[in-house]
């Protein structure tokens, strides 16, 4: 067995994501884009370390805003005794205020919670998440009732010119916690404890008979977990400058969840990714459309019925194409199915959308425009259209499908073939 | 006489209203490879999930190298040197071969729960899985998904999970289960090698095999030891033969058993 003392792909991956990380601001100068980028950044540490639980150590949590939400509440709260001159600490480090504020539930809900795994386990991360939500409304003195806690991040005195006043110098901030988090959170795969999260996720049974409690396994994934998840709760509030009962929710917790989930949970990139197209889709997408949840709710159904291992699976499963050199095989079939997909959908989205505006405010102002065609939600003609593109993509794409799976069931011998 | 590896005293097991354990009193010696046979529903793998830590204890008590490890947990029973396979194949799915031999060998060098070493780094953490990966044949297999290993190889992994940690005491849980000749014979000898200077106590339906391995044989009938003793003493002992071995020979020799 050979040990390379330098894994130089590893070196390239993990600079090429700080040179990134460091030029986009540079690329993409809009201040409302720089807040989506800060936002991004915030949220894949809060799903890498969901993943820790869900991918990792096979715990399905629905209540992991608890841990990020608690460690925004904590952190506002620091950020404004450090306002007042009674706390002594750089806005720099709050972050770390939010991460200790999540040990701390870690371990008192964690005890709970981990004694258990597989359903019960959900059910008691959704029950904890319902209390801390309701206590978040009956404890105005700490959550700020429904307006919430807010903060201003300009405290203290500039270090080397830096107020976090801009919203560059924020997102910088958050891009330097994320670069630490991401490579503690990779490194931690990497360590004892870490495998053997993957070892009780499969067989918990069998962790006791090599000397491990699967209880204490959990139980400290998850505080570990709970860490990173107050780290991005904190950045959160240095980023909104405000803390609601939002931050708590059901929502939140769902909302990693989906993001992990899409990503991909079995990779260790599937949360950055799945946490970029969320935050992508809940900023922008609710900009160009009402009803931009049920297309998130729709991609959702969609990947969990079709790729259930997520985008990073669904990347995965190419590589061996890849090195086989076959991926001439798919490119036509798939661009057929690509092609029919997109009649497909803008048949689904000509349906919605049109539902949506006739339903909202059909009486009132029926006259709308979709892709830059004007129409009337009252007349006959937009339903025809989207009926029409809807069956003539549902066709074609059945019909493209067809090819693909052709074309991956003649790779899928090849490949057998060349392995035998 | 020096203290028993493993030593069993009243040891009772009830399941609602059945008793499945009925009083059995059993001492292993240290070295010795001790095997339980029995009918089918005789109680023999419940024993092996009572002195495992598996399960609670109705009443009675188990002594591990003279200490009491009545009602600790499996992992703590397995802390203190007893290690245990199952019937059932049961491994980490999705581990790779050497991630599973791996995770069994951690506790028992001290890396417990620790998030401050690099698996890359512990030198004889991978050296000794490398070794227990060698012993049961299946290096070649090192990066394959355990789940995807042939049912003789699961076993044979089954196996080094077990012996992987160094625990002194082995339990197999009818290690040939399911096998063709061949690959019994091989288990057989990978059972001999590695059990060298260890406690062993199997259970087993395999005669041929528990005549060729065991040192000393308890029968288990009905949740109570019929006979403990050496091989020849228990083939002849008239009750075994007549509450079970007898049958079961009678079986084996038709089919061509190659003991008798």
């Amino acid at each position: 067995m050979r040990y390379r003392p330098v894994n130089l792909g590893r070196w390239v991956l993990w600079g090429g994501t700080a040179v990134l990380l460091a030029v986009l601001p540079l690329v993409f100068t809009a201040s409302a884009t720089i807040t989506l980028l800060s936002q991004m950044c915030t949220f894949i540490i809060f799903a890498l370390a969901y993943n820790m639980l869900l991918g990792q150590g096979g715990m399905l949590s629905f209540g992991h805003a608890v841990y990020s939400g608690l460690g925004s509440y904590f952190a506002v709260h620091a950020l404004n005794l450090i306002a007042k001159g009674s706390l002594a600490l750089p806005v720099t480090l709050l972050p770390l205020v939010g991460g200790v504020a999540g040990v701390l539930f870690g371990v008192l809900f964690g005890y709970v919670t981990t004694r258990r795994a597989g359903t019960t386990f959900a059910m008691i991360s959704l029950g904890i998440g319902e209390m801390v939500f309701a206590c978040s409304l009956m404890f105005p003195g700490f959550f700020g009732g429904e307006g919430g806690i807010t903060t201003n991040r300009v405290v203290g005195r500039p270090f080397l010119g830096v107020t976090y006043g801009p919203g560059v110098q924020v997102y910088y901030l958050i891009a330097i916690w994320l670069m630490l988090c991401m490579a503690a959170m990779f490194a931690w795969t990497q360590t004892p404890l870490g495998r053997m999260a993957n070892a009780v996720r499969d067989n918990p049974e069998r962790a006791e008979f090599i000397g491990y409690d699967p209880n204490m396994v959990r139980f400290l994934t998850l505080v570990i977990s709970s860490f990173f998840a107050g780290v991005s709760g904190g950045l959160a509030t240095i980023n909104f400058e405000i803390v609601t009962a939002e931050n708590v929710s059901a929502l939140r917790s769902g909302g990693v969840l989906f993001a992990t989930f899409i990503g991909g949970v079995g990779f260790f990139v599937g949360p950055i990714v799945g946490g970029i197209i969320f935050i992508y889709c809940v900023v922008s997408l609710s900009l160009f459309t009402k009803a931009w949840l049920l297309y998130l709710g729709l991609f959702f159904v969609g990947m969990v019925l079709y790729a259930p291992g997520g985008i990073a699976s669904l990347v995965a499963m190419h590589v061996p194409v890849l090195r086989a050199r076959l991926m001439h095989l798919l490119w036509r079939p798939y661009a057929a199915a690509a092609a029919a997909g997109l009649v497909l959908l803008a048949g689904i989205v000509t349906a919605v959308e049109v539902t949506y505006h006739y339903s909202l405010e059909g009486n009132i102002n029926p006259q709308t425009s979709l892709a830059g065609i004007a129409f009337s939600v009252t007349d006959a003609a937009p339903w025809l259209a989207a009926l029409a593109l809807l069956a003539a993509g549902g066709a074609s794409f059945a019909w493209a499908w067809r090819g693909v799976r052709r074309a991956w069931d003649a790779i899928m011998l090849q490949l057998q073939e060349r392995a035998g | 006489m020096s203290t028993p590896a493993i030593e069993l005293r009243e040891v009772h097991k009830r399941f609602g209203k059945t008793q499945i354990i009925n009083g059995v009193d059993l001492a292993v010696a240290q070295g010795e490879r001790h095997a339980i046979i029995g009918p089918n529903g005789a109680g023999k793998s419940t024993l092996f999930n009572l002195i495992s830590g598996r399960y609670p204890l109705t009443s009675g008590s188990i002594l591990l190298n003279g200490e009491d490890v009545t009602g600790l947990q499996a992992f703590q029973i397995n802390r203190k040197g007893l290690s245990r396979s199952f019937q059932v194949t049961n491994i980490f799915q999705r581990l790779s071969v050497f991630e599973n031999i791996r995770c069994a060998v951690l506790w028992s060098l001290g890396y417990r729960y620790s998030f401050w070493h690099r698996l890359g780094g512990l030198k004889d953490a991978n050296r000794r899985a490398e070794e227990v990966m060698e012993r049961i044949g299946l290096a070649k297999r090192r990066n394959v998904p355990a789940g995807t290993l042939t049912y003789a190889e699961q076993r044979a992994l089954e196996i080094g999970i077990t012996i992987a940690g160094g625990a002194s005491v082995i339990l197999l849980d009818e290690p040939t289960a399911g096998m063709s000749r061949t690959e019994t014979g091989h288990v057989v000898e990978l059972v001999r090698t590695i059990t060298e200077g260890k406690t062993l106590v199997m259970v087993e339906h395999d005669m041929g095999v528990v005549f060729g391995l065991a040192d000393r044989i308890s029968v288990l009938v009905y949740g109570e030891v019929l006979a403990t003793g050496a091989p020849e003493e228990i083939r002849a002992n008239p009750a075994v033969q007549e509450a079970y071995l007898g049958a079961l020979h009678k079986e084996t020799n038709h089919a061509g058993g190659s003991h008798a």
